[in-house]
């Protein structure tokens, strides 16, 4: 093995990768790179963003700050483990049809820390939502449509019916109902 | 595809429905929402070549300084490292504009803020590049700096461009239409307010990356995070010198934009340059903060306003002075100060108006197009004097701006040509939701609302460079499987152009927008489009889509009305079947149709432009401002003040907003909350400041805050709770009706929320951002018996010498300025003393 470097085999998304990387190199830079799974993004690289979210054994966690060198033996995944065989997960389907994702930068690392959070809290309600969420920058959709796919998503996962977004929340309000409601 | 039924949702916007619209007006997944939300789309930073290696710039640690020497000989034979590049390869200069073409890809002779970029060095990985770059030394002999427009005006020596209207003043501008003198003198009431605005960045997630792939026959393609790849591929042309048509540059989708990305830069003309030298693909992904460092941000204004009014509030008429602190480059910066000007007489109808500016040069990172592009600036300070007007005035607010309002079909005192105007519409709706007539100034201390409005551009009505072309193509390519090839060279920049672009051909031609494939922003494939700035993809490539889409029914519509012996007119394209609209059971399936097309009229292709409509102005600086048409704004802000502390919450922002008509309803959404956030953002904490180190510590001007950490700006927990109006006023120019949506909901929200401040208790902020420190003062002022306000002093001294004269339509005018501007140029000013210490690179 040449200097400074590390073989490894990494678990993501449930399938056993084995890779040789410079051993100072991040589990970002893995990921992207010698794993190829270009999904984890990055706006910072200094743990400010949250963009390079990826679960490290169901739990979020800021992949350019971790080594990819001690994730042996743990479980990862990518937004690319989301969608599987079954078909997208229930938070793919509600960021894509209400528009949840624009540029769709930050959209991976929010997809995953909210998929833990509903994975824990099945009944996340919008402090909750807000709270997961707030390491997570997005400059694009001001959280909103966020915050309502999060809570449509759970409402799916949870077999219930009525967490679609009201017709206020995808047409705006009605000047004649205006919205009074705190 | 969104089922609004589903939902329980009715299917479509008010205006969509009265157009009998399919698909148009209703919300709909975007054509690449799938593939963003699995991780598919293909950013700039996730392309690979075979071959590829790694580059990284050495950029200056000076603020301002003469290169002396560049020795590279310790880098040169570092491991990986495959070549040194300084400027003296790359002697022509580039600028996005043809009047500031003022950059060089690596500096040569000097270097101009923090940041600059000196040297180019390729190995085979990035760590290689990195350490390799960090080996090159520079020596430097430091020059004066330039720190502010108040230094730019006093010292025109060390001058920072040999270029500039005057001195280090890159640009002065003064124009008068009619008679404001007169106007204020008719005036009963005047209000002078002196206002600032700081500068702040776009912080779109994605860092900017390029990969330059060279082709062994010369040729070289760029893949890129722009959002003008059009421009960009006139700046490659320029420096590498190769014809055009040897380079090709294909914009990525980009992780954001926001004006960010709208110039040519630096690491995109050396990554092509540095893979023609190589032979082999060069990627560059920029580090956050050098992307603080190129920066193209919102300007800092200082502004002085002045506005008459008669005693039922009648505008009689205004001027205004704005200052811009420009930084180290020309950038959009001509046309942003005319832009801090431009748009003030599109809102609210002002007979008489004159408009100074001056943009400085300064030694900081250039300041370029931010949302909304110089006009935020000098709405802040229009609609918190009127705030203060009506107060004076004794007027609500909100009459007081529906008295003035700007009527429909209007031409402006500037030769502005407003179309549609549903700025009433939404300022009914704010003040209905809000609660505004029951609550405001009614409120317990400590809790207040804010009412603004805002107007904004729907495209640039003139290109960059001057030309008779059009401003955007769209070609579409039918063949007998029935899919649909839509070409065009907008830039996704995740605004949701392409969904766009998609969604207008299929309404038109009655198909499932599956059928759609979109090709975009490849300038060697796609038809020219400008590119996504000033809010002009949905106008400009909307209208070239309708064309283009138009033929393409037509020929089909020939071919099948021959097959079914049923005439053209009386053929209903829908739901992906020709048919006879009296007998929709004769008629037949999308592709069958397609191959009728196909067998008659041979291979299949049409194509479609636009170009927007002619303005009235033909002054100098009337080429800022005109667009086919303007969308409208207004909002009410709802604020929770602690009358001890001045920290404050914003509680409740109610926004309405006409988009003349929406295309897709989610995107609209999407925008106007997006917007909503961006501009609370910059209302209470974004800014880009920079200081002086005091002398131990070298005097250099540095950025305060070159890193997402401490540049503050929005989470999920900032945010309050938001209630949005879609107001739609269909203009006969937009396509379907359609207005723009992506940068005009931005502009209330500062004003809005220093009015709610005022309301809740009773002091005035008259600069952005407003830090709760502000606030405290004012309040502890106010209750010394002082003047409850917080904000800056005096509009700096220039003289701007003789403005031109430009006749208004109401005095018969013919849109031409009757005189030449005359300044009187204090051609030596002062010498600068104070420069950093120090000249080895670090
Ligand atoms: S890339 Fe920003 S937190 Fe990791
Ligand atoms: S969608 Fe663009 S940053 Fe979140």
């Amino acid at each position: 093995m040449a200097d400074g470097m590390t073989t490894a085999t990494l678990k993501v998304n449930g399938e056993d990768r084995t890779v040789v990387f410079p051993t100072h190199h991040t589990l970002l830079e893995v990921l992207r790179e010698e794993c190829q799974l270009t999904g984890t993004k990055h706006g910072c690289e200094l743990g400010e963003c949250g963009a390079c979210t990826v679960l490290i054994d169901g739990k979020p966690a800021l992949s350019c700050v971790v080594l990819a060198a001690e994730m042996e033996g743990r479980e990862i995944e990518t937004v690319e483990g989301m969608h599987t065989a079954n078909g997208p997960h229930p938070l793919q389907t509600t960021f894509a049809e209400l528009g949840a994702a624009q540029c769709g930068y930050c959209t991976p690392g929010i997809l995953l820390t909210a998929k833990s959070l509903l994975a824990e809290k099945p009944f996340a309600d919008d402090p909750e939502i807000r709270e997961a969420l707030a390491g997570n920058l997005c400059r694009c959709t001001g959280y909103n449509k966020i915050i309502e796919a999060v809570t449509w998503a759970g409402a799916i996962a949870r077999g219930e019916d009525d967490g679609a977004p009201t017709q206020e929340q995808v047409f705006g309000a009605t000047l004649n109902e205006g919205a009074q409601n705190d | 595809m969104t089922d609004p039924k589903k939902h329980g949702l009715p299917g479509q916007s008010p205006g969509g429905k009265a157009k009998n619209l399919n698909l148009i007006g209703k919300p709909f997944r975007r054509v690449d929402g799938m593939s963003k939300v699995t991780g598919q789309t293909i950013f700039a930073d996730d392309f690979v070549a075979p071959r590829m290696v790694h580059m990284k710039l050495v950029r200056s640690t000076m603020p301002h300084a003469k290169i002396l020497r560049i020795d590279s000989s310790i880098a040169e034979t570092m491991p990986g490292v495959l070549r040194v590049m300084t400027g003296e390869g790359m002697q022509k200069t580039f600028g996005i504009l043809p009047v500031s073409q003022d950059e060089h890809p690596l500096c040569i002779d000097k270097v101009r803020f923090v940041g600059d970029p000196v040297v180019a060095v390729a190995a085979l990985t990035e760590d290689q590049a990195a350490n390799a770059a960090a080996a090159v030394e520079i020596e430097y002999e430091a020059l004066a700096t330039i720190s502010s427009v108040e230094e730019a005006i006093k010292y025109s020596d060390p001058q920072i461009h040999d270029y500039a209207d005057d001195g280090n003043l890159h640009k002065v501008v003064s124009m008068k239409f009619g008679n404001p003198e007169g106007a204020f003198e008719k005036a009963d009431v005047i209000l002078e307010d002196d206002l600032f605005f700081e500068g702040n960045t776009h912080l779109a997630m994605e860092q900017h990356a390029t990969v330059a792939t060279a082709e062994a026959d010369g040729k070289v393609t760029l893949y890129s995070s722009t959002q003008t790849p059009h421009y960009l591929h006139k700046a490659l042309t320029r420096v590498l010198g190769i014809p055009a048509s040897h380079i090709r540059v294909i914009a990525a989708p980009n992780g954001g934009g926001f004006g960010g990305k709208s110039d040519p830069f630096n690491h995109e003309i050396c990554a092509a340059k540095m893979a023609l030298e190589l032979g082999r693909p060069v990627k560059i992904c920029l580090t956050r903060e050098e992307v603080f460092y190129c920066h193209r941000g919102r300007h800092p204004v200082q502004m002085h306003l002045k506005t008459g009014f008669t005693r039922d509030g009648e505008i009689t008429g205004q001027h205004l002075k704005t200052a811009l602190d420009g930084g180290s480059y020309g950038s959009y910066g001509v046309a942003s100060t005319y832009y801090t000007g431009a748009l003030q007489t599109v809102t609210y109808n002002v007979p008489h108006y004159q408009f100074d500016s001056i943009r400085a040069f300064t030694n900081k990172p250039p300041c370029g197009p931010k949302r909304g592009h110089g006009t935020p600036q000098p709405r802040f300070g229009w609609e918190v004097q009127l705030d203060k007007a009506a107060q004076k005035l004794g007027i609500d607010p909100a009459e007081l701006r529906l008295k003035n309002l700007i009527q429909p079909n209007t031409v402006t005192a500037n030769y502005l040509k407003v179309g549609s105007v549903g700025l009433k519409q939404c300022i009914e709706a704010v003040i209905e939701g809000s609660g505004w007539k029951e609550r405001y100034g009614k409120m317990p201390k400590g809790r207040g609302l804010g009412l603004a409005c805002g107007s904004y551009l729907t495209g640039a009505g003139l290109p960059i460079y001057w030309n008779h072309m059009p401003h955007s193509g769209v070609q579409i390519k039918l063949d007998r499987s029935g899919g649909v090839a839509v070409f065009c060279g907008q830039a996704e920049i995740g605004q949701g152009s392409d969904t766009v672009l998609a969604a207008i051909v299929a309404e038109i031609l009655g198909i499932d927008i599956m059928h759609i494939r979109l090709c975009v922003a490849d300038t060697d494939l796609t038809p020219v489009d400008l590119g996504s700035y000033s809010s002009r993809v949905t106008i400009m490539m909307g209208n070239a889509a309708i064309e283009a889409a138009e033929r393409a029914k037509a020929l089909i519509a020939s071919a099948v009305s021959e097959k079914l012996d049923v005439p053209k007119g009386r053929l209903g394209f829908a739901e992906d079947r020709v048919f006879d609209v009296e007998n929709p059971e004769v008629g037949m399936d999308w592709p069958d149709a397609v191959i009728a097309g196909e067998s008659k009229h041979g291979t299949l292709g049409v194509t479609g432009s636009y170009t927007p409509p002619r303005s009235p102005g033909r002054y100098r600086g009337a080429g800022v401002g005109p667009s086919p048409c303007y969308s409208y704004s207004a909002c009410v802000l709802e604020v929770e003040v602690d009358p001890e502390t001045g920290l404050y919450e914003v509680e409740h922002v109610w926004m309405a907003h006409d988009v003349g008509q929406s295309i897709n309803a989610a995107s609209v959404m999407g925008q106007i909350e997006g917007s909503i956030y961006m501009g609370l953002g910059e209302a209470m904490m974004e800014e880009s400041a920079f200081r002086r180190l005091p002398k131990r510590m070298s005097n250099a001007l540095v950025h305060k805050i070159p890193s997402m950490l401490d540049y503050k700006s929005p989470t999920f927990l900032d945010m309050p709770k938001m209630t949005s109006y879609v107001i739609e006023d269909p203009d006969p120019n937009g396509p379907f009706g359609a207005k723009e949506v992506g940068q005009g909901p931005l502009l209330p929200m500062m004003p809005a929320l220093a009015n709610a401040i005022f309301d809740a208790v009773g002091v005035r902020v008259d600069q952005i951002p407003i830090g709760p420190h502000m606030v405290k003062k004012a309040m502890d002022d106010l209750a010394k018996g002082k003047e409850g306000r917080f904000g800056p002093g005096k509009f700096p001294d220039y003289e701007f010498g003789e403005a031109l004269n430009v006749p208004t339509p109401e005095e018969g005018g013919d849109g031409k300025a009757t005189n030449n501007e005359a300044r009187g140029l204090a051609a030596d000013r002062g010498t600068m003393t104070i420069k950093p210490v120090g000249g080895k690179k670090s």
